[in-house]
């Protein structure tokens, strides 16, 4: 604890950069697999496809994926770009399944009936499929932002993993304490980004679990 | 009127749905297309409001041809109403049947107003508008389908097999209420099923269809009972099973009330008959609880 409070600053700041460098992927990866996701639920090719693609993705090994990034981007070494975009692909290939899921788990005969009493093919989209759709979406969610705030660690070995330098340090400097509040402060991102995106579903889907009370 | 001139509807797939129909639909009407599923019933009654354009041939609501309307301003001209309701699960009873009127642009406090008036139409307690349909019994979510076809005051509703997934009790309390409904808003109404109880009853004209929407008769209930054309018809009808043959037993009723039976020997009604003669003519045909009754003695 001593430890801790001598060293606050630098604790935050892993933290603080932690939780920026895991929220990005974790947005782009659910705005990315909705359109994906949802094309793929229309056209059933596309779904193998991107499937596969995403499925090949997430094979790969994410220490090597940080570690290939500069190359495939042209960026420099210790850019944050490399973690994001990494973090991102398999925030993706995650998320993709649950959104084909999601975008399946609506009543064909809701959507039928929403354009047959006049909803034009946007707003269907927007006002009827997309909330539907929120529950199973959520719950990807919930899982693509745990997983995204622990996988980040992974890229301390190449100087941009947030909290995960306290594993490093602590590992190289055989002292555990570090490595136990590293473990600490990733599990309470974790847990703030779980309750966020509850209460989110809370407000935006009231219905779901009134819904479900009475049935 | 709707008329349709030899429409004809190819699926994708090659399966010939409707097959050269023609029919002319009344105006302030219950018209109802009844036939087994694969008559083309519900694909017919589909291209009323273009969820399914025709392959060939033309439709036509009083004179002007839809093809030229905009799907979805033609849609929001219509009323729809279907199995299971089709409600919007994420939406409160009270924003579902206001649905459409808020997407041609009425404002909120205005589309509010007339959905609670609705919900006293179609007989629902105001105290429901804020459930979502979830929360509702079956009967109740189909009130809340048929206020949310009627929400623009539509002088088209079509109603899609509207009460095939309810249970009979709540079912007949509904087609009561369509028949009051219709008393008080007297609307074009294109009503499918495969029930011919359903159709006897609600339909003021019943059209009997058989596969690729070949019209087998068509007529008023009390003509197709008359006169059924076919064996098909007889059989569709029942009145070869001799449901709708009855004949007046010996028994006496109430007063000169005589006690009708059906030839499977079920008593199914009364009919008076003063002074030991049958009464002939002086109910009005528009009352059809004897047909309705045998309906449920040939169920029981």
């Amino acid at each position: 604890m001593v430890w801790l409070w001598n060293n606050l600053g630098l604790v935050l700041g892993l933290a603080a950069e932690h939780a920026r460098l895991s929220a990005i992927p974790i947005l782009v990866g659910f705005a990315a697999s909705i359109p994906l996701g949802w094309v793929a639920s229309r056209f059933a090719w596309l779904r193998g496809l991107l499937l596969t693609v995403f499925g090949i993705v997430f094979t790969i090994p994410s220490l090597a994926l940080f570690v290939v990034m500069p190359l495939l981007l042209g960026t420099r070494i210790l850019d944050d770009l490399n973690v994001i975009v990494a973090l991102s692909l398999y925030a993706i290939a995650m998320m993709l399944r649950g959104a084909i899921d999601g975008f399946g788990s609506v009543s064909p005969d809701v959507l039928q009936s929403a354009t047959a009493v006049g909803f034009a093919a946007a707003s269907r989209f927007w006002t009827v499929q997309l909330p539907l759709a929120g529950p199973v979406l959520l719950a990807n969610l919930r899982v693509v932002s745990v997983s995204t705030v622990s996988l980040l660690s992974v890229a301390a070995l190449i100087g941009k993993g947030g909290l995960g330098y306290l594993f490093t340090n602590g590992y190289q400097r055989a002292f555990p304490e570090e490595i136990v509040i590293g473990i600490v402060f990733t599990l309470l991102i974790a847990a703030v980004f779980d309750i966020v995106l509850v209460l989110l579903g809370r407000l935006l889907l009231p219905w779901s679990r009134r819904a479900g009370r009475a049935a | 009127m709707i008329e349709f001139r030899s429409v004809s509807k190819r699926f994708p797939d090659g399966t010939l749905a409707v097959d050269d129909f023609s029919l002319q639909i009344p105006a302030r009407q219950v018209t109802v297309l009844v036939g087994s599923s694969g008559s083309g019933k519900t694909t017919l009654l589909r291209m009323i409001n273009r969820m399914v354009d025709p392959t060939s041939g033309t439709i036509e609501i009083d004179g002007h041809d839809i093809a030229g309307v905009e799907p979805v301003r033609l849609r929001r001209s219509i009323g729809y109403v279907m199995q299971n309701s089709g409600l919007l699960p994420h939406r409160r009873v009270i924003d579902n049947i206001a649905t459409v009127p808020r997407l041609t642009g009425v404002p909120r406090p205005v589309a509010h107003q007339r959905a609670r008036e609705l919900m006293d139409t179609v007989g629902l307690d105001r105290s429901l508008a804020e459930r979502y349909p979830g929360q509702l019994s079956g009967g109740q979510q189909q009130r809340v389908g048929v206020a949310r076809g009627l929400a623009v005051d539509p002088n088209i509703l079509l109603m899609d097999e509207p009460f095939g997934a309810v249970d009979p009790i709540v079912r007949s309390d509904l087609q009561q209420e369509v028949l009051r409904l219709q008393r008080e808003l007297a609307k074009t109404i294109v009503f499918v099923t495969h029930d011919i109880d359903e159709a006897f009853l609600l339909g003021d004209r019943v059209v009997i269809l058989e596969s690729g929407g070949h019209i087998v008769q068509q007529g008023t209930p009390e003509e197709i009972l008359a006169a059924p054309v076919n064996d098909f018809v007889a059989s569709f009808i029942g009145s070869d099973r001799g449901k709708r043959r009855l004949i007046a037993s010996e028994r006496r009723g109430r007063g000169d009330d005589r006690v009708l039976i059906d030839a499977g020997g079920y008593p199914v009604g009364v009919i008076s008959a003063p002074g030991g003669k049958l009464a002939s003519g002086s109910a009005s045909p528009r009352s059809r609880s004897i047909s309705n009754k045998t309906d449920q003695a040939g169920d029981a």
